[in-house]
């Protein structure tokens, strides 16, 4: 286990769903039977469309979304967090180790607290700090890794350009001294060449403070460029997983070949014909049995238009994960 | 040849508490019919302003200058007043698409309706004809069930199904100009390809002219057929899509492109562009892109060359500081 930072194992979230308070409870099956290992020091890219529980994933990992069934362990140093057994005081120590930054920067910080307070929050809060002085000091130097500057901790954040609050957002998720970050659309909000200098950063302080991101986009060309490793969703499963440059080169699932059809090439003579996919995402309240995808694949075979294939991810290569009924 | 729209130095200015903004200066595009033309800009560079300036949609303390034209269909738009005028436009001659498909359609009145009650501002037809037309136009863009959405809400619609019908409710009315605003900002990429295709096919078979406006290169180099590239409220380079995105001359038009991640070349580095946009309270006087420019000329950075578009090949249209700074990176 040493070079794992976090364990997935069996992970399933259901939500309750009423449509009114005569109607039958239904159960939501968001994330379904998830195995994933998340390497120290890697930078894991989540993708999939809206819909497909890569934000429930994500939250559950962080401990913020109950997990119905199946564990999540954190590996740190000296001992293991298992997220589903917790007590409070572990929870309070788990919570300095794991961090979220948002999509929204606009709705993400309070308009009311200057930035100097924002990003001492969490020590405050967590009580991680003994006095001002201290606090100060932890809030300066985190400011100043994220390129901040020291004027700019006297302001609210209104005063800030997208891309300024982003950073911002970082800096707060940053300064408990985390080892694992989610990142949850952290870039979907912003301008390409913003875009481009928050994803620079994101990589710059992974090397300076030992971080482990968990990365979710719904953006492959982002994804591809800054991930180590890939986990492509549909519908609450993993269909696809292995490393970003085999992934994106050899695809193996009709889903991840049909997603990078659908990129718009920036080459004006490439007006590529996208595999187009037909319909949208089924509900998550009533999944379509066997495989998730094959009310929309392009070329199913026999077997799993009937839904007689169940879900299961097998290794085609070393690491390279596919689900296996695109692989039969 | 006559354009089918042609905007001819347009200013727009907005009044506000903290002094009069400039949005947008100078600016000079045409459009034929059966052609789009992709407006690319980074959030703030005046590119829905522009837009909505077709249909005067801009809010009330909006100023335009005086010798601006917008013509459409041999009018000029600028000078309507009168509600019945604008009718004509808003809807009738030009229909706009949005970005959020949620927020444009009314949430208590039942998608139908809202189709119908615009066909019988701008035709003269009855309400059956008005809904089998709806109806049609639904099932033109791909909608299963025409007759059961058109009974629907907006809410009971998915994503994607939603710009289609909203897609639908701007062409029924048969507008020669479409306008276009991140129409497909807002959706999954595979989604965002069904749709891109939908507006394709359609252009082809109404052969009206688009104004398509998105943030997304990938997207404008699929679809226009022409590019404005805008920054700050000022177009700094036009032409041909093929010339503009293989070929691009201005620094700014350079810099979106190394930001940009491209899929099949992983190991290029994405470089940002330096510096934030700047405020259009206090817009660059010169060239607008000074203030982040990589490769400036002294001159230039000095604020001393005008904006100037200058043709550079038969139909490629770059600001003539940008060409020397072009030049020097």
């Amino acid at each position: 286990m040493g070079d794992n930072l976090i364990s997935v194992n069996n992970v399933s979230v259901n939500f309750d769903y009423q449509e009114n308070f005569i109607s039958k409870k239904q159960k939501i099956h968001a994330v379904n039977n998830i195995n994933i290992k998340i390497k120290k020091g890697s930078f894991f890219g989540l993708v999939g469309e809206s819909g497909s529980g890569k934000t429930t994933l994500g939250r559950a990992i962080l401990g913020a979304n109950k997990i119905s069934s199946g564990n999540v362990i954190f590996h740190d140093d000296e001992r293991d967090y298992d997220l589903t057994n917790m007590n409070k005081q572990d929870l309070k120590e788990y919570r300095k180790k794991a961090q979220l930054i948002f999509q929204d920067p606009y709705a993400a910080l309070s308009p009311r607290m200057t930035v100097r307070d924002i990003i001492a929050e969490p020590l405050e809060v967590m009580r991680i700090t003994n006095s001002r002085q201290e606090t100060d000091e932890r809030v300066r130097d985190i400011a100043a890794k994220c390129r901040l500057n020291i004027e700019h901790l006297r302001r609210f954040p209104h005063a800030f350009s997208g891309g300024q609050r982003q950073r911002i957002s970082i800096a707060r998720a940053l300064v408990s001294n985390p080892k694992f970050i989610v990142a949850d659309e952290s870039v979907a909000a912003l301008d390409v060449s913003i875009q481009a200098d928050i994803l620079n950063l994101l990589k710059q302080l992974q090397t300076e403070l030992n971080l482990t991101y968990l990365f979710i986009s719904h953006d492959l060309s982002v994804v591809a460029h800054v991930c180590d490793v890939v986990a492509v969703m549909y519908l609450g499963h993993i269909v696809e997983m292995g490393p970003s440059r085999e992934l994106f080169k050899n695809p193996k699932h009709s889903y991840t070949k049909a997603l990078l059809s659908s990129i718009p090439s920036i080459d004006p003579e490439k007006r590529s014909e996208a595999i187009e996919l037909k319909g949208e995402i089924p509900s998550a309240l009533n999944p379509p049995p066997g495989c998730v995808f094959r009310t929309r694949c392009p070329n199913p075979g026999i077997d799993c238009k009937g839904g007689e294939i169940t879900m299961g991810l097998t290794e085609v290569e070393p690491g390279h994960w596919v689900d296996q009924c695109c692989v039969l | 040849m006559s354009h089918l729209l042609e905007v001819k130095n347009l200013d727009v200015k907005f009044d506000t508490d903290e002094g009069r903004i400039t949005a947008v200066e100078n600016i000079s595009l045409s459009v034929d019919q059966g052609e789009v033309l992709g407006i690319v800009g980074e959030s703030g560079s005046g590119k829905s302003v522009t837009a909505k300036s077709i249909m005067k949609l801009n809010p009330g303390n909006t100023s335009y200058n005086e010798d601006a034209e917008i013509i459409l269909d041999n009018e000029n738009v600028l000078q309507f007043t009168s509600k019945q005028d604008l009718k004509k436009i808003r809807g009738g001659k030009v229909s706009m698409i949005f970005q959020e498909p949620m927020a444009s359609f009314a949430p208590a009145i039942k998608i139908g309706a809202q189709m119908v009650e615009q066909l019988l501002i701008h035709k003269n037809i009855n309400k059956d004809e008005a809904k089998s037309i709806s109806i049609n136009m639904l099932k033109r863009v791909g909608i299963a069930d025409a007759e059961k959405r058109f009974n629907q809400y907006a809410f009971e619609l998915s994503g994607g199904m939603r710009q289609r019908a909203m897609i639908a409710m701007a062409l029924s009315t048969m507008p020669k100009l479409l306008l276009a605003d991140e129409p497909t900002t807002a959706l999954d990429v595979t989604i965002q390809a069904q749709v891109i295709n939908l507006i394709k096919d359609i252009i082809k078979e109404y052969q009206m002219g688009v104004i398509f406006i998105t943030h997304d290169l990938g997207v404008i180099a699929q679809v226009a057929d022409h590019v404005a590239v805008m920054y700050l409220g000022s177009v700094v380079e036009k032409g041909p899509v093929n010339e503009i995105l293989k070929n691009p001359k201005h620094p700014y038009t350079k810099g979106l492109l190394q930001a940009l991640p491209d899929i099949n070349n992983l190991d290029a580095p994405l470089s940002p562009i330096p510096g934030n946009i700047p405020s259009p309270l206090d817009r660059p006087s010169g060239c607008v892109f000074r203030t982040r420019c990589p490769h400036h000329n002294p001159e230039g950075k000095d604020g001393k060359i005008v904006m100037k578009l200058i043709e550079v090949k038969p139909g490629h249209w770059v600001d003539q500081c940008g060409i020397q700074c072009g030049q020097n990176g």
